[in-house]
């Protein structure tokens, strides 16, 4: 009995949030006394596993196929299904990120067991009691997860990832799984490489957001000159892109990007809680908003009561007076 | 080319959420009721890819629940969708696993009927329940590929080209239909129904069939809303005039 953890990477380089979900199964494991394995699809992914080992894994299982060696969300699936028949875990898990929520949801398809998406925190016993994450973050569920084997997804930054206080042996025991035709039916058969030179919103530094009270795509023009001068980037709340000022590429929120900038300019922007949880990475809020009793005010570290329209030229200005020094 | 779209009725949920006394559900005493995003975008998708085919084709748009859900049906009726399915609950919420059984099973008896569809649209997540798995599920069930998270989709010569974001851009996946796809919104903008559409819509017959409802093995306890940081707010001043104050802050933090 141990708790098994599929391992996110793309090529070989590990994803982060697959730390998070290592730190979070620990937990889980050590409540119960068990061993925390990990699978690895790939020899690609090999090199991986002494970083794994830092977090308290005990087990690699390494999956070895000659085509293993770009994503294909049923082939990994089948290649977890096949050491879960194996091993026989007691629960596995895996980041609630886009690939980690697909893959696990194809092995809950596969293995014929219920998933719960997203959890942020699990009491183990039978059945599983599992807090899990609605609305994107706005909403919690409590649910009970049963299933010979708990299958579950952990929620992006619900715990930090933390490396194990004392490691032990690792053992890496190689399979190769039976894979078939079918199983490649998805594979990633190219990429398109983002434009080079913008910063990107995801991870800019700076994001300024605009909300409807920016009034008008022309309106939007202050912000970019804002983002521009502190090397950021334009964000904004799904109105705009719903009135078509901003692509959606910019949206922050529920169904749009998650942003985690050192600052959040937030222009114009209500503060309704679907764009609220794309910018819950943010390590600072900054209002502009013309109604101080607005949600984003108090939402907000810091704030300008005031006209956008005004307020945002101005800051642009002191910022090229002080440049100029 | 016969499209199906499945798409789920939430609560327009606006600035702040409010919980019903027992905890189960969403207070909606005020609130309206709308497709999930993803979803209305792949209502929008299914319509333009049926008007861009040289060969055109049918739209028919499928949802599971209560029989206020036909609300949302006529919506994508009033877009263009021609025809619409309604499993019926009786208003309890059924987990992913009874969802994408109950949808299978009517897609099945489509196929045995000889009106098979080439492509099922899904959204990527359920807006209110985030579950992540009923398209992947009810792929799986029919034997079809399945591309999820896709924000960009042409269908050509019996393929389709999906992508969808990754890090540092896009990845693309080519597929054989008949096949399942999950959207994602950015996709598309959706349309605004015209009012002939929606006059339309209303005398539509919505096909009409009640699943039992069985337990798929996650179970809702109650529903929480997350704690609220305690927050305190610095006020900058009024206008313009606050700008200095905010250009120093950013300069302490090495942004200027």
């Amino acid at each position: 009995m141990m708790i098994l953890g599929l391992i996110e990477h793309d090529h070989g380089k590990l994803s982060d949030l697959s730390l998070e979900m290592l730190t979070f199964g620990r937990r889980l494991a050590a409540q119960l006394n068990a061993p925390l394995h990990a699978i690895l699809i790939g020899e690609v992914a090999r090199p991986l596993a002494d970083r794994l080992k830092a977090y308290g894994v005990s087990t690699v299982h390494l999956a070895q196929h000659d085509r293993l060696d770009d994503y294909a969300p049923e082939a990994w699936a089948q290649s977890v299904v096949e050491i879960v028949n194996t091993v026989k875990p007691e629960a596995v898990m895996a980041a609630g990120s886009d690939r980690g929520n697909e893959v696990m949801a194809h092995v809950a398809a596969r293995a014929n067991l219920p998933m719960a998406a997203n959890c942020t925190e699990v009491q183990p016993g039978d059945p599983y009691r599992v807090t899990r994450v609605r609305w994107g973050g706005s909403l919690l569920e409590e649910a009970r997860l049963i299933g010979t084997v708990k299958l579950l997804t952990v929620a992006p930054h619900a715990v930090a990832a933390e490396e194990a206080l004392a490691t032990g042996e690792l053992a890496i025991t190689a399979f190769t799984p039976a894979l078939a035709e079918k199983d490649f039916r998805v594979r990633v058969t190219g990429r398109v490489e983002a434009a080079a030179g913008k910063v990107s919103l995801a991870e800019a530094k700076v994001v300024v957001g605009g909300g409807r009270g920016v009034g008008s795509a022309e309106g939007f023009k202050a912000l970019e000159e804002l983002a521009e001068l502190l090397g950021g980037a334009v964000g904004c709340s799904r109105a705009v892109t719903s009135l078509g000022w901003r692509p959606h590429a910019e949206q922050v929120g529920q169904t749009g990007t998650r942003i985690a900038p050192e600052i959040y300019i937030a222009c114009g922007v209500s503060g309704a809680i679907q764009h609220m949880v794309g910018a819950r990475g943010a390590k600072r809020i900054l209002a502009i908003n013309t109604d101080p009793e607005a949600p984003i005010v108090a939402q907000a570290d810091y704030a300008v009561i005031g006209d956008l329209r005004e307020v945002v030229p101005a800051l642009s200005a002191e910022i090229r007076k002080v440049k100029q020094g | 080319m016969n499209v199906l779209v499945c798409v789920k009725r939430v609560p327009a949920t606006g600035g702040k959420i409010t919980l019903t006394a027992d905890e189960q559900e969403i207070d909606t005493h005020f609130l309206g009721f709308t497709i999930s995003p993803h979803e209305e975008c792949a209502v929008e998708e299914a319509l333009r890819l049926v008007e861009a085919l040289p060969g055109g084709g049918s739209t028919a748009v499928l949802t599971l629940g209560p029989a206020a859900a036909e609300e949302q049906l006529r919506d994508a009726l009033a877009m263009g969708i021609e025809h619409a399915i309604l499993l019926e609950t009786d208003g309890r919420e059924w987990d992913p696993t009874a969802t994408a059984n109950a949808m299978v099973e009517v897609i099945r008896a489509r196929r045995a009927a000889g009106r098979d569809f080439d492509l099922l649209l899904f959204g990527n997540e359920a807006a209110d329940t985030g579950g992540y798995q009923v398209g992947i599920r009810v792929a799986h069930a029919l034997d079809l590929p399945c591309v999820t998270g896709v924000k960009e989709l042409e269908i050509r010569n019996g393929m389709a080209m999906a992508k969808r974001e990754a890090a540092g851009g896009r990845e693309i996946f080519e597929v054989t239909l008949p096949a399942v796809i999950t959207i994602k919104e950015g996709i598309n903008l959706p349309r605004y129904p015209s009012m002939p559409g929606r006059l339309k819509a209303k005398k539509k017959v919505i096909e009409q069939t009640k699943p039992q409802w069985n337990n798929g093995g996650l179970e809702k306890v109650r529903l929480k809303l997350p704690k609220e940081q305690e927050h305190q707010v610095e006020i900058f001043g009024k206008g313009p005039e606050a700008a200095p104050k905010v250009v120093e802050l950013l300069q302490r933090l090495g942004l200027v």
